[in-house]
């Protein structure tokens, strides 16, 4: 996203882009390798062209070499991810485009891509280069032309009868393709439905029925969602809207498509990569879970300690409008679980009047799980917001009109998500909902309740203040937790939790749906979660450990916990239970791994205060032991705890074995 | 064709062949530069085309020798444009 506004932290000279690229050589050359980076994601900012991205990218792969091979991502704070693309059409040119916008989000990309219209040979052969590769992601980026030819050329030709067999004909085939590709693999797959043509063979007349030439293709792509559906981590990505949104016309490019197989025009390739990245931020776990909100001239026209109640503007009719849109998009990223919060620099009473009671509002205080309404510095707003709802910083996203804060949020703040908005309110709706960070690829409970259960753990904070003990606010909080194997019901918000959770992670290892299915069916694995409630509400499903029996011994593979409920002892109720079925099945010690990385710190005690032995420490991490004969290991008397096998359950008050 | 279009795709081409600008000349040709191989001809033409806000046409594409025959060519349909 370009930003042509003055900033605060660097000069003009500076900001031109091949004065900015002499200084990423510098820095480089210089060891600042973290400089180095917050310069890249600047110019890319500034001027994201094919050109930056080939420099970019040819800058990150110099830097990687400088470093420890496969250290340099996670000392670079980059997450690493596999993207295999097959593809009917050449995508090479989109790669960089790919790989640099992945970097602005803080995704290190490895991108493998596929020999022209192999994709069945690719995903049919369990030892093709494509398995091979081992990719986290797979694009499936096949053309109507290659992927249904005679719904594509020659329409008017075929029989009624046996275009709709054609039409059968291409969707068994994907069937048979995706269920093969899932036994071979539990990577994410990608698949773009069909475009339809944008002049049909007989003109309007193909409109006039359901099984003219864009009806069946209309079908065939209801038929891969519905495939799509079927399988856990295969997602559709709806192409024909795509080209459509940006209009077909522009989209293509005859020429390049003649002479280089390559259909999309020059100035469209960025548009690719991005509707791809919708996809990859979600699956990297690089999403944002809360957007911090300023007031004045981004929630609504003017200011209102100047202008007042009656001078701003928001409403149903222009210029309010544009700001009600944005409401809508706040609103629609609220129900997919991602919490919105203020901060804005204004009178604590007037902006809260406004929040209140203006009525050309949408959203309300109550919406807002965080308010930092002062005369602070934003950086350190932004800090507390995260402290306050127990998440990383990296997790937050901040909107603001003013290019000043933007760019001093950036410079304290570099891990938070700055969304550029544009000059114009009248697409700020829009900056907000193309936004990838807030791309979610399934929606739980949880994350609908979200809103709800922050209220909730207002509640819980303001009642603490009031107890001398934590044991009486423990006890007072009546906790409930329920511990089942995961199901198909629970399956996403397992997978979710291993890919989302960072603070509270023993082992940081991400499993996606697929891969969390796989193991369940394994005897000697176990993968537990556990959901908790209180007096004050509903937690949801808040932590997952899974374990692997190996001889006498049982391993914790992950162990994990929303940092929501960390510190009220259901991390010991959790562990006990590990032990303890892990000692009904025979075992005579648990074992763990402690892998520390930049943010599982609130975990790093975990093993020794619950009283396992050091065993032994590499360059990864420590692993711990306990012995299950001697274990002491109980769950707190204050939880109630209820342990489900599969359907049946059987209810059990830890205090009563004590 | 004049020093700023020149420059301006010269470092379009240092960008996409990642090399130093100031080692690339008008003669610079993909005898010259290691990695000028087609796809990387087809990137610097999509790069062309969107820094310049140009159409290439195949028979263009062909006329693309060396970097001073695409800061001609470049010059050329810009002035076509006009």
């Amino acid at each position: 996203m370009p930003d042509s506004n003055s900033t605060p932290d660097s000069t003009s000279a500076e900001r031109n882009p091949s004065n900015l690229r002499a200084k990423v050589d510098k820095l480089i050359a210089e060891g600042a390798f973290d400089l180095a980076l917050r310069r890249l994601a600047e110019l890319w900012r500034r001027d994201p062209a094919s050109t930056t991205a080939s420099f970019l990218i040819s800058r990150i792969d110099d830097l990687r070499g400088k470093d420890l091979r496969d250290k340099t991502s996670d000392k670079l704070g980059l997450t690493t991810f596999k993207l295999a693309i097959l593809r009917s059409f050449t995508v090479e040119p989109i790669v960089p485009l790919l790989r640099a916008e992945a970097f602005a989000y803080g995704i290190d990309l490895e991108v493998h891509v596929g020999d022209f219209n192999t994709y069945v040979q690719d995903m049919l052969d369990s030892q093709s280069s494509l398995y091979r590769f081992a990719p986290n992601a797979v694009v499936l980026a096949v053309r109507t032309d290659q992927a249904a030819p005679e719904l594509w050329r020659d329409f008017a030709d075929l029989a009624p009868e046996a275009a709709e067999q054609a039409a059968e004909r291409v969707v068994r085939g994907y069937e048979q393709w995706i269920g093969a590709f899932r036994k071979y693999s539990q990577a994410a797959l990608i698949v773009h439905s069909l475009e339809r043509p944008s002049s049909p063979s007989l003109g309007v007349l193909d409109d006039q029925s359901e099984a003219g030439q864009s009806g069946l293709i209309r079908q065939v792509n209801r038929e891969l969602r519905r495939i799509a559906a079927g399988f856990h981590g295969v997602y559709s990505l709806d192409y024909d809207a795509l080209v459509a949104r940006h209009g077909s016309e522009r989209w293509h490019d005859e020429r390049k498509w003649l002479t280089a197989r390559l259909p999309i025009a020059a100035g469209y390739l960025f548009q690719m990569a991005r509707e791809w990245m919708r996809f990859i931020v979600p699956l990297g776990g690089r999403t944002a879970k809360v957007l911090v909100v300023d007031l004045d001239n981004t929630l609504w026209g003017g200011v209102i300690g100047e202008d007042g109640m009656a001078g701003i503007k928001v409403g149903a009719e222009y210029p309010g409008a544009a700001y009600q849109a944005l409401h809508r998009a706040l609103l629609d990223l609220s129900r997919k679980g991602i919490l919105l919060a203020v901060c804005s620099k204004n009178n604590l009473d007037d902006a809260m009047e406004a929040l209140e009671n203006h009525p050309g509002m949408l959203v309300r205080a109550k919406h807002f799980a965080a308010l930092r309404i002062n005369w602070r510095d934003k950086a350190q707003n932004l800090r507390e917001i995260a402290q306050e709802l127990n998440i990383g910083i990296d997790a937050l996203a901040f909107l603001d009109d003013n290019p000043f804060e933007r760019e001093q949020v950036r410079a304290a703040l570099p891990e938070v998500t700055v969304i550029d908005l544009p000059k114009n309110p009248l697409e700020y709706a829009s900056a907000v909902r193309n936004c990838a960070a807030f791309e979610r690829l399934t929606l739980s409970t949880e994350d609908q309740q979200r809103t709800e259960m922050y209220a909730a753990q207002k509640q819980r904070a303001g009642a603490e203040q009031n107890f001398q003990s934590k044991e009486d606010f423990f006890r007072f909080l009546e906790q409930e937790a329920e511990l089942e194997p995961v199901s198909d019901l629970t399956l996403a918000r397992v997978a979710q939790l291993t890919q989302k959770t960072n603070q509270f992670n023993l082992t940081t290892r991400r499993y996606t749906e697929p891969q969390i299915a796989q193991m369940a069916k394994k005897p000697d694995w176990h993968i537990s979660s556990i959901k908790v409630r209180d007096r004050f509400g509903d937690h949801g499903l808040v932590g997952v450990a899974i374990t692997h029996d190996d001889g006498e011994q049982c391993e914790v593979d992950t162990f994990l916990l929303s940092c929501r409920v960390i510190g009220r002892t259901v991390e010991t109720a959790l562990l006990a239970h590990l032990a303890e079925s892990a000692a009904q099945r025979g075992r005579k010690r648990l074992v763990g791994w402690f892998l520390p990385t930049k943010k599982n710190a609130p975990a790093r005690d975990f093993y020794m205060e619950h009283g396992f032995e050091w065993q032994v420490a590499n360059c990864e991490g420590s692993l711990w032991t306990l012995d299950l004969e001697s274990s002491t290991l109980r769950c707190p008397d204050w939880i109630k705890l209820k342990v489900s096998v599969g359907s049946s359950a059987t209810e059990t008050t830890a205090g009563g074995r004590n | 064709m004049t020093a700023s279009t020149f420059e301006q795709v010269r470092n379009v081409a240092s960008d996409i062949f990642g090399i130093p600008a100031d080692k690339i000349t008008a003669e610079s040709s993909p005898e010259t530069i290691e990695n000028w191989d087609s796809m990387q001809h087809l990137n610097l033409v999509l790069a062309i085309e969107e820094k310049f806000g140009v159409q290439l046409d195949p028979e263009d594409i062909e006329e693309m020798k060396n970097i001073g025959a695409v800061a001609a060519l470049v010059e050329k349909l810009q002035s076509a444009a006009r």
